[in-house]
């Protein structure tokens, strides 16, 4: 057993952390500054915080991942890290040239008190700044909240530079949330079925899903353009995607320039990807193509087509607190039964939105914001299920209870196409369906005795 | 599109090398890292002096990762049976958690906390008004739920910075439970230069809290440790089934697969190996001072490297029957390594490699690709120093600089009742007069062919001028590094956690390695990068039907 030392009998624990849900928030800021085209994110802290994001970012997408950090000594620690950042400022415009330098703190820079608005400020002040070029910075202290506010955090910094003109731009403001690549260049094709003109912010797609062709390109064709985050402000409203990861900087845009926003869930599965659809088409005032249609109802379809594997099968499962919001009630959606639903990230709203989207199932669901790995693994051994949805982590719960599992969230690290095939929108309810059905019914084949061993099912 | 560079001659001299890499720089990095890349000139006995164990320069995209990942990460990561309690925002014990591949046996007792990441996760609460309450609960649950021998506090940056006494914790909770050593690392990220400060704080603890805790008498005739080896891969293993073989008993791994007392244990055995001079060769001479334990550097990278190094473990013993089982083992061995061998380097001889990793990797690897026939026309180290390039002999010159200054170096005495010298003088001095070495290491330069260029540090754009100018067949680093070189259609392996196989040390390794390199050199796909309307576009003006 790989999990041998968890017990089945749950103690409450206060202090102690077993095998997180979680990680911390400059990671979520590098993967959203990585949406920015010609960016170069930027750790301000220890070299180590930036060499673990920069690994497990490359690990799941099996892509480079440049970032630089202004490898603080003990010295900074004390003195503060004014002097590291300005000589980071000009070694990174020397050397990388980029676009944008997107900055983002740690728990270190955070603790000493370091104010990048200051030194961006002095940075400026004394000409290190190039002419056409952006420093844009994130306070994300990984002494609270989570990787998922990181992310929101550095949004939220995109969002802040918008500079209305005063002449609106004809575009929505879409933000996606903390999806992969392929989940942006999904969403953008929806958009540009229902005729939809709009700026996604952030895009991932073209900057981590890139090709191999001979060439290596530290800043490639893809993410979002300094343009039009400034054009922002300009639209004509801000959709955004996940209440944790994106409403954080509509509401900002809507608060400072008068952008209204509407705030929805990811468009994982039916229901949320029929919102989805139906408040763009409000929004933009355009109707909806005959070939989303289409998508709809080859997803139905399939549901119905599979129902009998899904109906009733109990599930486990633990991600970021968008994600489970839209993946529980896709579950329920397909009439399985969501039973243990685990997030790392804080907010008593989670547990609320949960609760509210299992309320008719004739159970009550284990659900905990600011859970772990090892509580959901311990509701496992009391109620037992027939699947687990997760990241890659819980590959370790998997084999010791022989669970079938899906991979899902962040990180990934074992198994590849994330970055390539999206589970966003009807054609991504599909995969995930898809998903499911084949982790179920490979375990069905594995152990059904000979005699009813099915070829059709 | 082949990247493969089959000419003698190199396309470009050292030197234009050099000078191309740092054009790029603002004039006072390149004064740094000109320090830092050393066109290799050693002649006769003159090595020449590269700047090493230094600053990392703000802005760059360097390899390196920090103190924390040297001293959770590295050297305590591995050992399965201490329950490893990280201090701290979550992030860092998240990072450290199964993502080095230190394979792991949970043997008889089955203790094995390796799959667990335990932290305190700590709060903003935490940060304003001190985290040492929290931590003692969370060390009192660990405790509660698994009853462990060991509890081991890793201090992050914050801890350090507010002020955390962890080590009086640490000890309060020790004497409270009476049976579960609790012991702290002040491994703040901010200390040092890079991982090799962690390295340091995380064998001093080892030596102080843990070491000499088991008097007990092991049974095994020839008794040794083996120092600086982490079983990425199982490389710990394969040289276990290696010792086993020759009748070796290892009393403890510093720190693959190891156990609480393994360490425990340490001061009993009677020569210890050291493999990563780097992370280790401090904890050698300690066990030297304090028990009298002679130590000598051994390589088991490579198959004529294993086999040198059970030869010099052999005649350390001076036992003819442990020489003659050391030699039937050799001989078992080596055929199918041998066959592997003229097998693989059809297909690899004459290729060049490039490595950049660790504080002894970038030189043990060299001897795989010797025996493959390749040439390695560029390596360094990501964490080491200088005597790690040039030799120990260096050590007394080396300059201590504000940032080792504050890295403990322990002062240890012989032990009054456990001092007991291995080997009379005479003894010693007839194996040295045999041209037996203790205790040294002549570093990576000397073994460095002339020209080749020898870079402390590399970083991100040296990697790709590197690549682009030298054109390697093949690149070896970290995962961060493994897809911008890859994008360039160059082959990388990865030599800290391997990305997958293993393990590569010993006879068995060996075998794998030469597999692995010759599916990485001679794989189809780098024939794959452009597609034919590119690689022949004038073709493609008009519909024309055969």
């Amino acid at each position: 057993m790989l999990l041998r030392h968890t017990p089945k009998e749950i103690t409450e624990r206060s202090a102690l952390t077993i095998n997180p849900a979680k990680t911390c928030q400059p990671i979520g800021a590098m993967y959203a500054a990585l949406g920015i085209h010609g960016c170069l994110p930027h750790s301000h802290g220890s070299q180590g915080c930036c060499a673990y994001h920069r690994s497990t970012l490359t690990r799941h997408y099996k892509e480079p991942i440049s970032a630089s950090t202004s490898s603080f000594t003990e010295g900074a620690s004390v003195f503060g890290g004014q002097a590291n950042m300005l000589q980071a400022i000009d070694n990174i415009f020397a050397v990388y040239d980029p676009e944008v330098i997107a900055i983002h703190t740690t728990c270190l820079s955070e603790t000493i008190g370091d104010d990048l608005k200051q030194i961006k400020k002095k940075a400026e002040a004394e000409g290190k700044i190039p002419k056409g070029k952006e420093i844009i910075s994130a306070s994300t202290p990984s002494y609270v909240g989570s990787h998922v506010t990181g992310f929101s955090s550095m949004v939220t910094s995109m969002a802040k530079l918008a500079e209305p003109t005063g002449k609106k731009n004809g575009k929505l403001n879409i933000i996606p949330g903390w999806v992969e690549p392929a989940d942006m260049e999904e969403i953008k094709r929806l958009l540009n079925l229902l005729g939809v003109r709009s700026i996604l912010f952030p895009d991932t797609s073209g900057v981590l899903n890139g090709p191999l062709s001979g060439e290596f390109k530290m800043f490639p064709e893809g993410g979002v353009t300094v343009k039009e985050l400034k054009s922002t402000g300009d639209s004509i409203g801000t959709l955004a995607l996940g209440e944790w990861c994106s409403a954080e900087a509509a509401r900002w845009l809507d608060a400072k320039h008068k952008v209204p926003c509407r705030v929805l869930d990811l468009p994982y599965g039916l229901k949320a990807t029929d919102r989805f659809i139906d408040v763009l088409r409000t929004l933009a005032g355009v109707s909806v193509p005959e070939e989303i249609a289409l998508e709809r109802g080859q997803l139905v379809d399939m549901i119905s087509d599979m129902h009998q594997y899904l109906y009733h099968q109990k599930v486990a499962l633990v991600g970021d607190p968008d994600q489970m919001i839209a993946m529980t009630e896709f579950l329920v959606s397909l009439d399985m039964w969501p039973m243990h639903i685990v997030t790392g990230t804080p907010g008593k709203r989670f547990e609320e939105r949960i609760e509210a989207i299992t309320k008719d199932l004739p159970y009550q669901v284990n659900v905990r914001a600011k859970g772990d790995m090892y509580l959901l693994h311990q509701w496992i051994k009391n109620d037992p299920v027939d699947l687990l949805i997760g990241n890659t982590y819980c590959k370790y719960i998997a084999r010791d209870e022989d669970l079938p599992l899906v991979r899902f969230g962040f990180p990934i690290l074992d198994r590849q196409g994330h970055q390539y095939f999206p589970t966003v929108g009807y054609k991504g309810g599909l995969r995930l369906l898809e998903k499911i059905l084949s982790a179920l019914l490979d375990r069905k084949d594995r152990d059904a005795p000979e005699q009813s061993f099915e070829l059709v099912l | 599109m082949s990247s493969t560079n089959n000419t003698d001659q190199p396309a470009w001299e050292p030197a234009k090398v050099k000078a191309e890499i740092l054009k790029r720089y603002p004039a006072k990095v390149a004064r740094k890292r000109a320090k830092q890349i050393l066109i290799n000139e050693a002649l006769g006995n003159e090595t020449p002096e590269i700047s090493a164990n230094i600053r990392t320069t703000p802005g760059i995209i360097t390899m390196r990762g920090c103190t924390y990942a040297g001293c959770k990460g590295v050297i305590m990561g591995p050992t399965r049976d201490i329950v490893n309690l990280v201090h701290g925002p979550i992030g860092c014990s998240f990072y450290a958690w199964l993502t080095r591949r230190n394979q792991t046996d949970a043997g008889p007792d089955g203790a094995n906390f390796m799959t667990y990441a335990f932290s305190t996760d700590m709060q903003d609460s935490d940060i304003i008004f001190g985290g040492e309450k929290k931590l003692t609960t969370a060390i009192q649950e660990a405790y509660d739920l698994f009853h462990p021998k060991s509890i081991a506090i890793f201090a992050t940056c914050p801890v350090g910075l507010i002020g955390d006494d962890i080590h009086t914790v640490a000890k309060r909770m020790k004497e409270k439970f009476g049976d579960c050593n609790v012991y702290a690392f002040s491994c703040e990220g901010y200390k040092g230069v890079s991982q090799s400060a962690g390295h340091h704080i995380a064998n001093n603890q080892v030596f102080r809290h843990i070491v000499g805790e088991n008097d007990e008498v092991k049974p095994g005739r020839y008794k040794i440790n083996l120092l600086g080896e982490y079983n990425i891969g199982g490389d710990g293993f394969e040289i276990d089934r290696i010792f086993k073989k020759c009748g070796i008993t290892n009393i403890a791994t510093f720190s693959g697969n190891s156990t609480y007392d393994q360490f425990a244990s340490a001061h009993t055995a009677d020569l210890n190996a050291v493999m990563c001079h780097r992370s280790i060769n401090y904890v050698a001479d300690m066990l030297e001072t304090k028990y009298g334990i002679p130590w000598i550097k051994v390589n088991f990278i490579g198959a004529d490297a294993t086999a040198k190094s059970l030869r010099k473990i052999a005649q350390y013993f001076g036992d003819q029957a442990l020489t003659d089982t050391v030699e039937r083992v050799i001989a078992e061995e080596m055929p199918a390594v041998l066959a592997a061998r003229s097998d693989v380097r059809a297909r690899t001889e004459g290729k060049t490699a490039m490595l950049f990793v660790g504080g002894s990797r970038a030189h043990h690897y060299q001897e795989l690709f010797t025996e493959l026939g390749m040439k390695t026309i560029s390596a360094g180290y990501e964490f080491a120093h200088r005597d790690d390039y040039e030799g120990r002999q260096v050590i007394p010159t080396l300059e201590v600089d504000a940032d080792s200054r504050n890295i403990e170096e322990i002062r240890v005495e012989a032990d009054p009742t456990r001092y007991q010298p291995r080997k009379t003088p005479e003894e010693l001095k007839a194996l040295t007069e045999a041209g037996y070495k203790f205790k040294h290491y002549e570093g990576l330069i000397p073994d460095m062919e002339q020209g080749s260029i020898v870079i402390d540090d590399l970083n991100q754009y040296e990697a790709e001028r590197l690549v682009e100018l030298l054109k390697p067949d093949l690149f070896c680093a970290g995962i961060k590094e493994k897809f911008s070189i890859q994008k360039l259609g160059v082959p990388m392996k990865q030599l800290h956690s391997y990305d997958s196989g293993g393990p590569y040390a010993g006879f068995l390794g060996a075998i794998n390695f030469y597999h692995e390199i010759d599916r990485l050199v001679n794989s189809r796909v780098w024939s794959y990068m452009k597609a034919p309307w590119q690689q022949h576009p004038e073709l493609s003006a008009s519909y024309v039907w055969e």
